[in-house]
């Protein structure tokens, strides 16, 4: 779509979606938000940026493809399942490795990793759906 | 016993890229594997013989009570050895009989993995285990036969194949469960150390038919014979190793491994002895219709398998032996003979018999290995085969019309040996579709060995009985056995029925010329008996899945959609009336604010839009006002979670259809749907909401449970360590569910790529214009 209104907008609008995509993502483990939400807000910039300026150029600015991105946030959530049994302990048993940053504690864990994958996988499939209808 | 499984599945996926590097020798580099297993094998043999079984475990699923168990003994060992030996020089024949086949990266990773299941198989100690690894040689060997998938007939029988022995397979896990429940353990060396308790059991009977199903189908007993001749569209290193050594050898090691816990009883004799029987006749009668040189191999290995299978129904120590030596001679010269044959078939074009005459001149090598091969087949001395068959006829000595049987089926052996190993190699002038040569040595090294063992193992039978056979024998006895093996019995009765086989075999071979042809022009075109069955039920089902598929999923969607709904409709309020309704509905709309009948004003404003609307995109935008007015609900109502990503979904719903609606012509844009089909809609999208609200409401009439959300509730933080419990549940408590959920979605966009790619293509191929990426508009 050749709008410039559209165009101009989008370009910011895009980089508030992307960041609070991945707030949402980061705080889903206390507070509303998560993988699930944080990747349909991402793939909701995305989708944007595709109809603003075409499937082509959003392929670009994404450089990978959308089948990577399902299979590396796949990969991600069955990683974060096996690092469980490699302790010895059940598929996907919960582990954390809090990390002080000051006076902040970084709070690293499995389930996050699994978050970012179901957040990666989510992203690559709706952007699937919307590069491949938007392309000829 | 793990590792050396664990090391043959890795060099199965090692095995593609092997090939690729190693080019034309990859044959015989990858051969390297099975000779290790085999080299693994021989060093097991010593302690085994000695009657110590090597064991193995390794916890799987414990809840379940299954685990990786293993347990190697004389009976495991010879298969072991059969399994990994022959396959080691099967790898290398593949290696020149596929040279230069563009698949045969695949075909090593299919071969190794088929072999590793099958290595499993003969070494499991558990049934469950076993199960696993026996339905994994049915898979690989489906993927085996169909090798050359762009052919019909090699699709049409790989499926044949695999529906056969698969659904044998389930039966018989059908028959593993009830033994298990019965026993209580799934440990094979358990369930067989207290037969009274299986055999003594009320179900023992049903149980026995289960497993005996598993084993008939997989080694081709009638009525189920039919798929192995039809395996034979695989390519012939294929054939020489599923088929001879392998695969259909699969179900007489079931039998023989059963055979101490559930043998012994009139059942098991009957059932076993029956069915042996008459595979022993179905198919020597079929073989005398062949002329193709892997058919008629084919159909003498049914004959094989009857006869082990009725060896074992038998089941006295008499006829075990017999089984044991003849399974070993029969895997030694039935592979070279296949390798043989698909020499000839290779080098000289065809593998009709009657097209083929005089290659011994130019193939002398092949005709030594078929030769060597043929005499063992043939029941003849110095050859292993030889004492096979005689032990047979001494082990049928108590049932005299098995004994008739086989005799019978001996001088068909005798004539499919003459058919494959002396007719297409003797006589002076050649006669050949193409100029014959000797094959080259990596196809003839095997059959060459092979059929060198024959012979060996006949002039000194020693050599392998106290190593190999007696513990064998004693697995399946369940007791040790000892006994020795001579070439020559002396003047005894088997003696004498061996020589009358000889007559009949080589009356029939020397008059084949003449009966032959009238025979098969007679049964020319007749399709009857278990294939017509297998045929009819296959055509049946078809059909069936089309009228089936023609009404509950036409092409148009809202066609699909109704019936979805009218269903769900039918049968879960037809269930709820016939249960005297839905009592127990509460209506109590207490303490609602007037604002929260706002939104339900705009859901249903914007519903009213959808149903009067006549154009897609009105109606795709307000399914999306309906969508949010829900939302809204979900934030009156404290579940933000839900809120937020009701809010997402619809938002995308909307920009995906709205993408899709502005690729259609614009003809497409306008809803269509007479007043006839907007009032069917109608009336059962009104029908399922009100299913829905009854249900709803008499679900909030029941007392509440909450003990699942005070666990999440109480567990969410100091547990999972997250205050979200929502999310908490969705990554932590319940992650397999969101694991699953995020295969689906990956699944759904694998699909949308593939349809894309597809109509790309498709329009590529039409010679449409494929305007450069993006900037469209």
């Amino acid at each position: 779509m050749k709008s410039l209104i559209l165009r101009t907008t989008t370009r910011p609008i895009i980089v508030v979606l992307l960041l609070i995509s991945v707030f949402l993502l980061l705080r889903g483990h206390d507070l509303p938000g998560g993988g699930f939400i944080g990747g349909l807000v991402a793939a909701a910039a995305a989708a944007l940026y595709a109809i603003a300026f075409g499937a082509g150029a959003a392929a670009k600015l994404l450089r990978v493809r959308p089948e990577s991105l399902v299979g590396w946030g796949m990969a991600m959530t069955v990683v974060a399942g096996l690092l469980g049994m490699v302790v010895g302990r059940e598929f996907l048993t919960g582990l954390w490795w809090v990390i002080a940053v000051g006076d902040q504690e970084l709070k690293l864990s499995t389930p996050l990793l699994f978050d970012v994958g179901v957040y990666l996988v989510v992203v690559g499939v709706i952007l699937r759906f919307v590069l491949s209808l938007e392309e000829r | 016993m793990l590792t050396a499984l664990l090391v043959a599945f890795g060099a199965a996926l090692a095995a593609p890229w092997m090939t690729v590097r190693l080019g034309r020798p990859a044959g015989w580099a990858l051969a390297l594997l099975p000779a290790g297993l085999t080299a693994y094998f021989l060093s097991l043999g010593p302690t085994i013989a000695a009657g110590e079984p090597l064991v193995q475990r390794v916890s799987w699923v414990p809840q379940l009570g299954v685990e990786l168990a293993f347990r190697v003994d004389g009976l495991s060992l010879l298969f072991g050895l059969l399994i990994a030996g022959i396959g080691t020089f099967v790898t290398i024949y593949a290696g020149g009989y596929l040279a230069g086949d563009r698949q045969l990266p695949r075909f090593y990773l299919l071969l190794f993995a088929f072999m590793a299941a099958m290595l499993g198989v003969v070494t499991s100690d558990d049934l469950i285990v076993l199960f696993v690894f026996w339905e994994l040689t049915s898979i690989t060997s489906f993927f085996l036969i169909g090798y050359k998938h762009e052919t019909e007939e090699s699709r049409v029988n790989a499926l044949q194949g695999l529906f056969v022995t698969a659904g044998g397979g389930l039966a018989m896990l059908a028959g593993f469960v009830l033994l298990g429940s019965m026993a209580g353990t799934y440990r094979i060396s358990e369930l067989l150390a207290a037969p009274g308790v299986l055999i003594e059991h009320p179900a023992y009977p049903l149980a026995l038919a289960l497993v005996a199903l598993g084993a008939f189908t997989k080694s081709a007993q009638w009525p189920f014979h039919f798929w192995l001749p039809n395996a034979m569209a695989a390519p012939t290193p294929v054939s020489s190793y599923l088929h001879s050594a392998t695969m259909v050898k699969a179900g007489v090691y079931l039998l023989a491994r059963l055979a101490p816990g559930l043998g012994g009883t009139p059942e098991w004799f009957w059932l076993l002895t029956l069915v042996g029987g008459a595979t022993v006749l179905a198919a020597t009668g079929l073989t005398l219709l062949q002329r193709d040189s892997k058919r008629l191999l084919a159909y003498s290995t049914i004959v094989a398998l009857g006869t082990m299978v009725l060896l074992i129904g038998v089941g006295t120590d008499a006829a075990i032996k017999a089984m044991v030596v003849f399974l070993f001679a029969h895997a030694l010269y039935k592979a070279p003979l296949f390798m043989a044959a698909g020499s000839v078939d290779h080098e000289a074009g065809t593998r009709d018999v009657t097209q083929l005459r005089g290659l011994g001149r130019s193939m002398p090598w092949t005709w030594l290995a078929a030769g060597l091969a043929g005499i063992s087949a043939a029941g003849l001395p110095p050859m292993l085969g030889f004492i096979g068959k005689e032990l047979a006829y001494e082990g049928l000595m108590g049932t005299p019309w098995l004994l008739a049987g086989l005799i019978v089926a001996g001088a068909v052996l005798l004539l499919v040996a003459v058919m494959v190993a002396w007719v297409p190699f003797a006589g002076r002038s050649v006669q050949a579709p193409k100029a014959p040569h000797e094959a080259p040595p990596s196809m003839l090294v095997g059959p060459l060995a092979l059929a060198a063992l024959g012979l060996t193992f006949g002039m000194a039978p020693g050599l392998v009985q106290n190593g190999l056979m007696r513990p064998a024998a004693a697995a399946v006895l369940g007791a040790p056995y000892a006994f020795d093996l001579y070439l020559w019995h002396g003047l005894t009765l088997a003696l004498g029925l061996s020589l009358l086989t000889v007559s009949l075999g080589v009356g029939l071979a020397a008059t084949w010329r003449r009966w032959q042809p009238a025979l098969v022009a007679r049964f020319a075109g007749v399709r009857f008996g278990p294939v017509a069955v297998y045929e009819g039920a296959w055509r049946r089902l078809l059909r069936f899945a089309e009228l089936q598929t023609r009404f509950v999923q036409p092409d148009d969607l809202r066609h699909q959609l109704t019936t979805i709904v009218a269903f769900t409709v039918a049968l879960t309020g037809g269930v709820a009336l016939w249960r005297g309704g839905l009592d127990g509905m509460v209506w109590a709309p207490s303490g609602a604010y007037l604002h929260e009948f706002l939104y339900l004003a705009v859901i249903l404003l914007a519903t009213a839009t959808v149903v009067r609307s006549h154009s897609r995109l009105v109606v795709i935008t307000s399914l999306g006002v309906v969508g949010f007015g829900v939302a809204f609900v979900f934030v009156l109502f404290a579940a933000p979670d839900l809120a937020i990503t009701q809010f997402l979904v619809d938002t995308l719903v909307v920009i995906i259809a709205a993408l899709v609606l502005i690729r259609l012509p614009s003809s497409a844009l306008r809803a269509e749907g007479g007043r006839d089909t907007r009032w069917l809609s109608g009336a059962v999208a009104i029908a399922g909401g009100a299913l829905i609200t009854g249900l709803l409401l008499a679900v909030t009439g029941l007392p509440l449970d909450r003990s699942l959300t005070s666990f999440f509730e109480a567990n969410s933080y100091p547990v999972a360590r997250g205050r979200n419990i929502v999310n908490v549940i969705l990554v932590d408590f319940r992650a397999v569910d969101t694991l699953a959920e995020v295969v689906v979605l990956a699944v759904a966009a694998g699909g949308v790529g593939a349809l894309m790619r597809r109509r790309l293509a498709g329009r590529d191929a039409r010679g449409g214009r494929r305007e450069p990426e993006g900037g469209r508009r």
